[in-house]
């Protein structure tokens, strides 16, 4: 269920911002409980604070004290923001990187991103 | 809530646990890691006052725990031979008089268990197989819900489902009823993620404490042509070294800075992670 890769936590972080990023969870829906989420995962619950934490830190959960966690409204605007930023960074300069080094010329990069984002030719 | 303070637990000559200081809190699940002979065994039975220390203390919440009633009532250990009763119990009868003898024995709960790993209550402990005596333990131990429960590879000779259950019913009970936890294993990689905390036992001392995390973010595998590598770990701390070919893999320990990590993407050196159970090896001394 997990890699190694990273710890857990980051890893269950990581699915709640993608589930928050594609609306499965709503702005003001409560998430899963700890426990909920150590039962699912055969974790320790405290693994599954310490992402909650990380998320409250990122401001897309909020603590109702009591009740449980919920996300914040304007969560998946903001996700969709920090990942626009990262897309440069983290998606294109790999590939520009790899077309180099196999010596794929630019504008067949281009032509074929075009082909996959049909109707975008400005 | 249980604390050692300088324990030392030894047989004869040989001393299984040294000078150990240690604590650990309430309502938490921890690991208890180390290899064979490491002196986990000793450990636990000292903590649960099977055993005397040979020097230093144990106390639970202040009071000690070696032949004091009111400690020992709040502790079950589960030991790694299933043995909660004589061969010729019935089952039935050893939950029986768990229940008289502890007193948050949770009756109830037992059945449930009981049913939960489809053992059969009219049975005795001498007819169950290798994994059925550890899931009784396990139901034994898991229905003291005493306050500092202990288990000795309570997965011997479980099967894989089985271990799944049982990882299911502690965190279901861990839970609804929050106690503090010290679970011993070898199956480093399954059983970790239960952990907030793993102990490593290393010849009888404690060689690392800390959560998972923290313990797999320390080990760094870094490879690449072998003369390459050979210079990117010059004076860092180096666990182990393996070489296929011209290529050579280094596991390293320790945080690796920026400037390190800079200098890999420079070099097309790879950087990937150590899986726990390799990291446990290395730190231990290695394969033999």
């Amino acid at each position: 269920m997990f890699d190694d890769r990273s710890p857990i936590y980051r890893q269950i972080a990581d699915q709640i911002k993608d589930d928050v990023f594609r609306g499965l969870l709503a702005a003001g829906a409560q998430v899963m409980s700890t426990n909920q989420y150590a039962a699912y995962y055969r974790i320790n619950p405290a693994t599954a604070a310490k992402a909650f934490q990380q998320l409250v830190d990122e401001g897309v959960l909020y603590k109702r004290r009591g009740v449980g966690m919920f996300v914040h409204d304007g969560a998946q605007q903001r996700l969709r923001e920090q990942r626009r930023e990262r897309f440069f960074a983290q998606v294109l300069e790999p590939m520009a990187a790899e077309a180099r080094e196999l010596g794929i010329p630019v504008a067949d990069v281009v032509a074929r991103i075009h082909q996959l984002i049909p109707g975008d030719d400005r | 809530m249980i604390a050692t303070n300088a324990l030392q637990v030894r047989y004869g000559d040989t001393i299984a646990v040294h000078d150990l200081d240690l604590e650990l809190a309430a309502g938490r699940i921890y690991g208890l890691l180390g290899r064979n002979g490491a002196g986990k065994t000793s450990l636990l039975s000292t903590l649960a006052g099977f055993r005397k220390p040979s020097a230093g203390t144990v106390t639970l919440d202040g009071r000690p725990v070696f032949e004091t009633l009111e400690s020992t009532s709040r502790i079950c250990l589960i030991g790694d031979d299933g043995a909660v009763g004589d061969g010729t119990d019935r089952l039935r009868d050893i939950l029986d008089m768990a229940a008289t003898l502890r007193p948050g024995f949770d009756t109830g709960y037992a059945a449930h268990l009981m049913d939960r790993f489809a053992l059969d209550r009219k049975k005795t402990l001498g007819a169950l197989s290798r994994g059925q005596r550890s899931a009784f333990g396990v139901v034994a131990g898991l229905a003291s819900r005493a306050a500092l429960t202990m288990f000795d590879e309570a997965h011997l000779g479980m099967d894989a489902p089985t271990r799944q259950l049982f990882a299911d019913e502690l965190l279901a009970d861990y839970g609804a009823h929050p106690r503090t936890f010290l679970l011993s294993t070898h199956l480093i990689e399954e059983q970790s993620p239960l952990f907030e905390q793993v102990l490593i036992l290393h010849e009888g001392r404690l060689l690392w404490r800390g959560d998972v995390d923290d313990l797999r973010s320390r080990g760094i595998a870094v490879t690449g042509p072998a003369s390459v590598v050979d210079d990117f770990v010059y004076g860092l701390t180096v666990l182990a070294e393996r070489a296929l070919g011209p290529t050579k893999q280094v596991t390293l320990y320790g945080d690796l800075d920026d400037e390190h990590r800079k200098l890999a993407a420079r070099y097309g050196l790879e950087l990937g992670p150590v899986a726990l159970q390799d990291l446990f090896i290395h730190l231990t001394g290695g394969v033999p």
